[in-house]
This record gives C-alpha cells, structure tokens and sequence, in this order.
C-alpha cells in the first residue's frame, strides 16, 4: 500500500497494467500448457487406438458381450455356483498366501534396507547411496519378470511369485520406511547409545517404536496391493487364482460359469481387503493417513 | 496402597509388552512353518532344474555359433544361435573354422578340435581324455566309446552328444552339430549379412564410404535400427506403447474421476444417497481389478495399448476418485467462504476456493501412480498383447533368448526409473513452483 500511494495516480495506473500483463501471460502460459496437455492425450488416445488390433469406436457397442455371456452361461447353471465358489476357495486362500507371505518377507527386507539408507541412523553412512540405489532397482523390476524366470528355474507353483512379489515389495516399502524413518526423534537414538547400546538395539528400541504405526500402515497398504499382483502374476503360470481363471477362461464360451464363480471370489476379496485395510489404517494413523 | 496398585498396573502393562514382543514373532513364525509345508517348498527343491539357472546365467552374457553339417547332402552350415537370423553369408564362415583336404576343422578353443570327416564321420579331440570317434553306420551310430561313458558323454544307437564347458558337439543320423561359446551380446548392432558388421563407429562416421549404394550414416542407422535379430525399432515402439498406456491411462482417469470425486465429498454432495452410491461406483472399479478389466476389455476392443489404458483408466478411475474425494473432505472452508464473498458464482468458487487447495495433493498422487502405472503397463502388456511386456513374455517363453530377455529387463528398469525421476521431477517443480 505505501508502495502505491509512493506512485501517486499515475504509478497505481502502471501497477494495475503491470498486473494485468503478469495475469494475462500467467494464463496465456497456463492455456498453452493445457492445449498441449490436451493434445498430447487426444493424440495419443488416437495412436494407440490405431495400433490397436480392434478400434475403439467399432468395440464401445461389444464391450458388455463378454460380462453378458459370462452371466448367459451362469444363470442356467446357478445351482452349481456355490460349489464352483467352494471348488475355488483353495486357490484363492493360496492367492492370499502369496500376497501375505511375501508382504511379510518384503516388509522385513524393508525394514534392514530403510535404516540402512536412512540419514541420521544409516549403520555406514557412506553406503547409503548404494542401498538407495539398491531399492531402485528392486522397486524398478516389474514382478512378472522375476516370476518368469523363477518359473523357468523352479517349475510353476506360488513360490517363484512368493519371491517375485516380495523381492518388488521389498524396494518399494523401502522407500516409503524410510521416508517415515527419516522424520524420527533422534533422541531416543541418542539416549540409548550413550548406555553403550549396539546399532541394532538403537534401531529396535529406539526407532521402531516411533515409526511402528506408520509402517504397519504402508505395510497393510501394500498387502492390499499385493492381492493384486498375485492374483495377476497367477494368470501368467504362478499358480492361485490367477491360474484357475486362465484355465477357466480358455474353455470357451458355453463354460464361463466357473470363470464367473472366480470373478465373484476374486472382486469380494479384493474389496475386502480394501474394505479392512482402509479401516485398520485410519484407526493406527488417524484420518488423512495414506 | 495406591503404590501397590501402580506396580500393578505396571507390571500388567509390561507383561502385555512381552507377550506382544514374543507373541507377534512367534506367530509370524508359525504362519511361516505352514507356508512352507502348503507350498510344498520341499517337493519344489527336488523338482527345481538348476542347469535351468545355469542356462540362464550363461545365456545373459554370452551367445553360441553353431557349425552344422547336414548329414543328407553334406552341406555346411554357419549361424549364430543356429538361427537364419543370424546365419553367415554364403561363402563366410568364422575364422575358427577352417578346412584340411575334404575335412572341415572346428577349434572349440582350449585345445579341443572337432574335426568333420567327408562320409558322415566326426572325430573329436580332447585334451588329456580319449579321442572321440564317431560315424554313421547305415542308419546307426556308431563310436568308438563302451561303456561305462564319462559324464560328459551321452550316446545311443541314434545320439552321441559330448557336452563340454563353453562347447559341445551333437551327432545324429541327420545332422552333425557343434557350438562354441563367447561372451557378449552377438549381433547387437549389426547382423552378419549387413556390410557395416565389423566396422567401428570411427570408420563408419569418418571413414570412407561402405556400402556404395548408401552414405555410411544413413545405411549404418538404417542396418542397425532394422536389426532383425535385435529388432530395435520395435523394441522402442513398445517402450513407447508402454509408457503411452501409462500417460493415457494415469491422466485420463485423473481429468474422470476429478468431477466425480465431488459427488462422493461429503461436503460437496449434501444427498448422501448420491454420495453412497458414487462411492460404491468407486469400490466397484477398483474392486474388479486391473486384471479382470483387462480380460473384459481386450474381449472387444482385441489386444493392444488401447487395450492396456483403458484398463488401467478404469482402475484408477476408482483409486483416484476414492483418494480425491477425501482430500476434497478435508479442504478449508474458509478459503471458500472467502471467494464466494465476492459475489463468485458456484463454478469460480471451485476453482478458485477448491481447487488451488487440493491441486498439490492430487498432482503428487497422480504423479505418483503415472510411475507405478508404468510397472503395471508392461505387466498388463503381457497379458494384453501390448507394449514392452510383450515383448519380454514371447523372449522368456522360447527359454532361450535369455540375452534378449536381459536387455529387455535392463530397458524396462531404466524406463521405469526414468519415469521415477520424471515424476519426483515434475512433482518439486509444480508444487514448489506454484
């Protein structure tokens, strides 16, 4: 305010002007960024609809043939479907296995790589370039890769999953841990070494703790993530669910009604799991939490 | 009195510590004892294939050149991985191999000659162990070896096969084969039959001209970006196709699910029928899963990166429009009040009052799923029949072009984390910048 009235009439003039310059090249700015935001979509939606196999304006109309023939070949055959869900019900606990097996071994791996590549707690300081880099990678390798080629190794089966998905879990909650761990007190770190505590027991009793809820919380968020990720690494030949729908779906049409018992099991795990984890991580962090 | 109830209060405290500390563990433990047996973890040790992983090891940093004598006509063959591919030209050949009178000599390096005789007959030399002598007898093979054989040593009346480290050498009624290792990718730039294969990229940028028909820079792009062993313009294409799946599907389902999200704010949409059922919508497409969309989808719309981003639109449409819509519930009110005070009509209070407070939070979470969208893009690939995943699915499942497989796994690390940079990148600079 004292600015302008400095100015007098004529320098409020060349303000407002000046003002209306900077808004009217903020929002020129900003209209070029959307134009070529938008362009790039719209182009690239056309590209890929170019290559691919069938257009999307000729396939919009057949998109509910394959759910309406799913649901044609179930309804005569309703009175099976609560034995096709029980049929299944292995498979999809080997499904929830694989995820929780894995989330479990990722997390633990977490745990060791975040610390180690945490600023502040990092046992060798000097190597924190490394770990970080180290759970790049592993963060960076889509599991259906690691999976393959354990499955060329070990045979088909829920282990070379198991592995697969704990090995990418491992990378990605790494990071997330010591995000979380980069923001703990450091003085219980301190208190406890000072009474000649090893780096191992500063970093149980005086990190974890802290960093516990929030961690439990990204841990269970990945294990929802995880359902997920098994299930589709199955259809690929790692055994659960996965596997079963690959069979059920390469019998064609006529004998979708297991196909459909698999998508029944398959769609309430996944919004149960969600369901529960959404509910146990707003209970350990509050509203708001990831 | 009230001292003995605090002791014992904390002891109770600490004994429920203890049983949490060794409670957890131990339970954790268990769970695992059972995994291992209903996964049959034991059953998978007998049935695992080691030379499998040694395959692999070895595929990853080396190539094989097999010599191969049709044992119908006597016609020599040389090819790098015995595919056409990677064949010599008519009248080349390596320069391990040479021939003596009617014979043709292949050094299999420390020592170990294989040696073509004319009339269907092979000898092979090895040092410090018996010369190996086979030929065809009518229709039998016959050697010189009896049994008990060495290990390296497989043979039948129809097969002798000598399996040696970095070689070995096959001998059939219909043909006489032996490869030799070495290291590298083979073929990487050039294939046999092109006229830059062998030339450093000095001589092709500076020295004369190769190929009298091209200009160097030209016909060496060409001859290297038409590779057909390593065909890298169609590996760049799906790389591209990937990360198109990944942008398409990311920022499409943003610029969807950001108005719906509204609907299901419980301080935007004051019907709280209208606010269920949006979110159940978006339960509903989160809860079927990239997986099953993507079998739904290529139904119609056939295999390809249409496919794949659809897919992946309508997951995230539900992830999105979930996460939107909670971060629309916790906006300040005031800055609302503030911009309808001037008289803003409900579409300005929007965008002025709303948006610019939750523009940073959904920014970084659309940016955080573009990157791992990308990972879920060469997954969703495989199945769908799109992108880079393809790709690596159709290498890993012949289970022998594993150096293939490496370099397609280096390119989908290096994309993914290029991705990673780019949006930690694009994250800082809109949301400090703005």
């Amino acid at each position: 305010m004292a600015d302008i009235s400095q100015h007098g009439p004529d320098g409020l003039d060349a303000t407002r002007a000046h003002y209306y310059a900077l808004v009217q090249k903020r929002r020129l700015y900003g209209g070029i960024t959307l134009a070529i935001f938008v362009l790039l979509l719209v182009s690239g939606f056309m590209l890929a609809d170019e290559r691919n196999a069938g257009g999307f304006w000729s396939g919009l109309p057949h998109i509910f043939d394959f759910p309406a023939d799913v649901v044609a070949d179930t309804i005569p055959r309703l009175h099976l479907l609560p034995e096709h869900l029980l049929n299944y019900l292995p498979s999809l606990l080997e499904t929830i296995n694989i995820a929780a097996v894995s989330t479990l071994l990722g997390a633990v791996a977490a745990m060791v790589f975040s610390l180690l590549a945490t600023r502040g707690l990092a046992r060798w300081p000097r190597a924190i370039p490394l770990f970080r880099r180290a759970m790049d990678v592993m963060r960076a390798v889509p599991e259906i890769v690691i999976a393959l080629m354990l499955i060329f190794v070990l045979g088909g089966g829920p282990v070379p999953a198991m592995i697969a998905i704990a090995f990418h879990t491992a990378g990605a909650l790494g990071k997330l841990f010591s995000e979380v761990a980069e923001n703990a007190d450091l003085k219980p770190v301190e208190g406890l070494s000072s009474v000649g505590a090893t780096w191992t027991q500063r970093m149980w009793l005086g990190v974890i703790p802290q960093v516990a809820p929030n961690w439990l919380s990204y841990g269970l968020l990945r294990f929802e993530i995880n359902i997920r990720a098994s299930a589709i690494l199955g259809f690929v030949g790692a055994g659960g669910i996965g596997y079963e729908l690959k069979n059920a779906m390469s019998w064609g049409q006529g004998k979708f009604d297991e196909a459909a018992a698999i998508f029944i099991l398959l769609f309430l795990t996944i919004v149960l799991f969600d369901q529960l984890s959404s509910y146990a991580r707003h209970k350990l962090a509050g509203p708001g939490a990831h | 009195m009230e001292l003995a109830a605090r002791y014992a209060e904390a002891e109770t405290a600490i004994n429920r510590k203890k049983l949490l500390a060794f409670g957890v563990p131990g339970l954790i433990l268990l769970y695992f004892i059972y995994i291992f047996f209903a996964f049959d973890v034991p059953g998978l040790i007998d049935r695992a294939r080691p030379e499998n992983a040694q395959i692999l090891l070895r595929d990853t940093w080396s190539y094989k050149t097999h010599v191969t004598r049709d044992n119908r006509n006597g016609e020599m063959s040389y090819a790098v991985e015995g595919e056409r591919k990677g064949a010599y030209p008519e009248g080349e050949r390596p320069e391990w191999v040479r021939s003596a009178g009617d014979a043709t000599v292949v050094d299999l390096g420390r020592g170990r000659v294989a040696t073509f005789l004319p009339g269907n007959a092979v000898e092979l030399v090895i040092p410090g162990a018996r010369t190996i002598e086979a030929r065809l007898d009518g229709r039998r093979v016959v050697t010189n070896l009896s049994e008990p054989y060495p290990d390296y040593v497989s043979a039948s009346n129809t097969r002798l096969q000598v399996t040696l480290p970095g070689a070995r050498l096959t001998f059939t009624r219909s043909r006489t084969e032996t490869f030799r290792y070495f290291g590298g990718w083979e073929l990487f730039f050039f294939t046999l039959d092109s006229p830059y294969h062998g030339h450093g990229l000095g001589s092709i940028l500076f020295g004369e001209q190769i190929d009298p028909a091209r200009s160097n820079i030209a016909g060496a792009w060409h001859d290297f970006w038409q590779n057909p062993m390593w065909m890298h313009s169609a590996v760049a294409w799906a790389m591209f196709e990937t990360v198109l799946m990944a942008f398409l599907g990311t920022f499409g389902a943003a610029l969807i699910s950001l108005p719906i999200a509204f609907m299901a704010a419980k301080n935007f949409a004051p019907l709280a029928a209208v606010r269920f059922a949006f979110r159940r919508v978006f339960d509903f497409l989160r809860g079927v899963d990239g997986l099953i969309w993507t079998i739904v989808l290529s139904r119609a719309f056939g295999p390809g990166p249409l496919t794949g981003s659809l897919a992946i639109l309508l997951t995230d449409t539900g992830s999105f429009g979930k996460m939107f819509s909670e971060a629309l519930e916790n906006v300040d009110k005031k800055q609302i009040d503030g911009v309808a005070s001037t008289g803003a009509a409900r579409l300005h209070r929007y965008r002025f009052g709303v948006i610019p407070q939750v523009a940073p939070v959904l920014l970084s979470q659309v940016l955080y799923y573009l990157e791992s969208n990308t990972r879920s893009a060469t997954i969703i690939g495989a199945i769908t029949g799109g992108g880079i995943g393809l790709l690596l699915t159709q290498a890993m499942i012949t289970q022998k072009d594993w150096e293939e497989v490496t370099y397609y796994i280096v390119l989908v690390v290096l994309m993914v984390m290029a991705m990673d940079s780019l949006s930690g990148w694009l994250r800082r600079r809109l949301i400090k910048g703005d």
